[in-house]
């Protein structure tokens, strides 16, 4: 019993720093332009297919593909946010997250009309590496791809604090007007924060390959997942994201060692609810008005 | 008076032109109500009272499990059954309405709570021997049996369903009419103002929740019946949520015949895609995902909030 425990904790901590990423570029999303965004989990998928062929065509290792996807899905993203979003900003909010629906129509069929629906998978030779601490198994790529994930979280932390263009991200989430009013240009900080935010769940979605499938619809549960985290640590605070993944991480895992079948996703979905109706503004955050 | 004769026109056509229809052209039609109901009911508390329900899934399900599992296990008839379950639905869109109004979640965030409540049941009946687990439940169909909701033809599904829209509708306009409706337009407009200005903006939002879930779950059973097989992601599943909403925005949330006019463009468009462009899995919803988007920049008040502005421009 004590195994199965440590084992799940340690499962669900891995998982979590990488929900940790995703849902940073979401919460970071969330903070700049107010919209839930459900193309986010379609975006990482999209990720997950860029380092898929970059590793299939040219042989290139899935770690080394971020430098590739992170780029290219900042520039997606920017575009993304240029094109589809941005000429609706004065439409009322339920209109952008229907576009953010539309666009993960649009992506997820997108791929599966390009790559059909079979599950592909990145076989590398580390693929099925692990170690064991005590009685407890350690997959390393999954610890690679946690490692990453935070690594690449608190960089990010980093550039929102010390950059200009990090403090206009901030300044913009904080207070749009104010940030007008002290002659930020809001609408290129508002695609900037865009991509950033599908940078991060792409470079995600290239750090899971290693260990994941990849398929069309593979984005969807993540998504949910990060919806999940971004509330727990608190819409648009970044570092809570981070932590939020962890405590969703291990939520998870704890309810898949002790539930039977799917019966974990209730124990996420609970605390989901639990956190929205007694905390909304997240467990981290200071409370603001709703 | 204009008006009124269009009206009066479009419900003869609906009600005579069906039985000369080849069958594919009725199951379409079929779908049409199917999701022009959907979006009536949803829109009685996301189009007049603002609070934008991603889960009305939940209300669905509630719906034709409840109807389906009574008519196996005790026989009971679905006509009576959806009764049954709209009233279980209510109760839960009253729960849930409830907790989520009373700690102030609004915008994003209701959306988000009834996103969550919804997938919660789609577990639970995943997860549940006794409701079919994922292998879902089969309404055994004998033929044509009226009092059991069950035909032989696709035409009798098609009465009922224009049926329902058109209660949908007309409770809709009579919510709309009613002090209820004002103070739900007074609360989607601003929820503060509406309560320093008298409105119960708690009793009001839960009692178009009420309405709103009974409703929804009589879609559910509807659905039950006409497929005769229902599982948990096809009536738990976010498809249903979204696919109430979508006809009642792009048709113009708030309005009576928006959600109807919505899912007269809306299904066609998604029918169509799916019927050319079969070879290709996927294809038609990429393509409906794209219409979407372009609806949504091009037509931001819907399609009625459009022929509105065109009629206010001629004058």
């Amino acid at each position: 019993m004590t195994w199965l425990f440590s084992q799940a904790v340690v499962s669900g901590l891995l998982l979590g720093g990488v929900y940790g990423l995703v849902a940073s570029g979401l919460s970071l999303i969330f903070g700049v332009l107010r919209i839930i965004n459900f193309a986010h989990g379609a975006v990482m998928m999209l990720g997950m297919y860029t380092s898929y062929w970059l590793f299939v065509l040219l042989g290139l290792d899935p770690y080394l593909s971020i430098l590739v996807t992170g780029p290219l899905f900042f520039g997606i993203g920017v575009l993304i946010q240029r094109i589809v979003i941005e000429p609706n900003r004065a439409a009322a909010e339920h209109n952008q997250l229907l576009l953010t629906l539309g666009l993960a129509l649009f992506f997820e069929n997108l791929a599966l009309v390009l790559w059909q629906g079979d599950f592909r998978t990145v076989r590398v030779a580390y693929s099925g590496a692990s170690f064991m601490v005590s009685d407890v198994l350690v997959e390393v790529p999954r610890l690679i791809a946690a490692g990453g994930a935070v690594l690449i979280a608190l960089a990010l932390w980093a550039f929102l604090r010390m950059t200009d263009a990090g403090k206009a991200i901030r300044a913009l989430s904080e207070e749009a007007e104010g940030a007008m009013l002290v002659g930020i240009d809001v609408s290129r900080i508002r695609g900037v924060a865009f991509g950033i935010g599908s940078a991060c769940v792409a470079v995600a979605g290239a750090l899971v390959t290693p260990f994941f499938y990849v398929a069309p619809d593979v984005g969807e549960s993540f998504n949910i997942m990060a919806f999940v985290v971004v509330v727990l640590g608190g819409m648009g605070n970044f570092l809570g994201a981070l932590l939020g993944g962890f405590i969703v991480g291990l939520a998870e895992s704890l309810g898949a060692a002790f539930l039977p079948g799917s019966l974990k996703q209730l124990v996420v979905f609970g605390l989901f609810v639990i956190v929205l109706l007694l905390r909304p503004e997240g467990l981290f955050g200071a409370r603001r008005g709703r | 008076m204009a008006a009124r004769l269009a009206i009066v026109l479009g419900l003869a056509l609906l009600a005579a032109v069906p039985p000369l229809l080849p069958k594919y052209a009725l199951e379409v039609l079929i779908s049409i109500l199917f999701f022009g109901y959907l979006g009536a009911c949803w829109n009685v508390l996301g189009g007049y009272g603002g609070q934008f329900s991603f889960g009305h899934a939940a209300f669905f399900g509630i719906g034709a499990y409840t109807s389906t599992l009574l008519f196996l296990h005790l026989g009971l008839t679905p006509w009576l059954g959806m009764l049954v379950g709209g009233a279980l639905a209510a109760g839960f869109g009253l729960f849930a309405g409830y907790l989520s109004f009373r700690y102030g979640l609004r915008g994003p965030y209701f959306s988000l709570v009834t996103l969550a409540f919804a997938e919660m049941l789609r577990v639970v009946a995943v997860n549940w021997k006794a409701v079919g687990s994922s292998l879902g439940l089969v309404v055994p169909s004998r033929g044509s049996a009226p009092l059991q909701f069950l035909f032989a033809g696709k035409l009798p599904y098609y009465y009922v369903i224009l049926g329902m829209v058109l209660g949908a509708l007309l409770i809709c306009r009579a919510i709309e009419r009613s002090r209820m409706g004002y103070a739900l337009a007074a609360i989607r407009e601003n929820e503060d103002a509406a309560e320093a200005a008298g409105v119960n903006a708690l009793a009001t939002k839960l009692s178009a929740m009420a309405v709103s879930s009974f409703l929804t779950a009589l879609g559910g059973t509807f659905y039950a019946q006409y497929f005769a097989y229902i599982d948990p992601s096809l009536t738990f599943g976010p498809a249903i949520s979204i696919g109430g909403l979508l006809p009642a925005i792009v048709g113009g949330a708030g309005t009576v015949a928006g959600p109807l006019l919505g899912s007269f463009v809306l299904t066609p468009i998604s029918e169509i895609t799916r019927a050319v462009l079969r070879g290709r899995a996927g294809a038609d919803v990429m393509l409906y995902g794209l219409i979407l988007i372009l609806v949504i920049s091009f037509l931001p008040n819907g399609l009625m909030g459009w022929l509105r502005s065109r009629r206010a421009g001629a004058v």
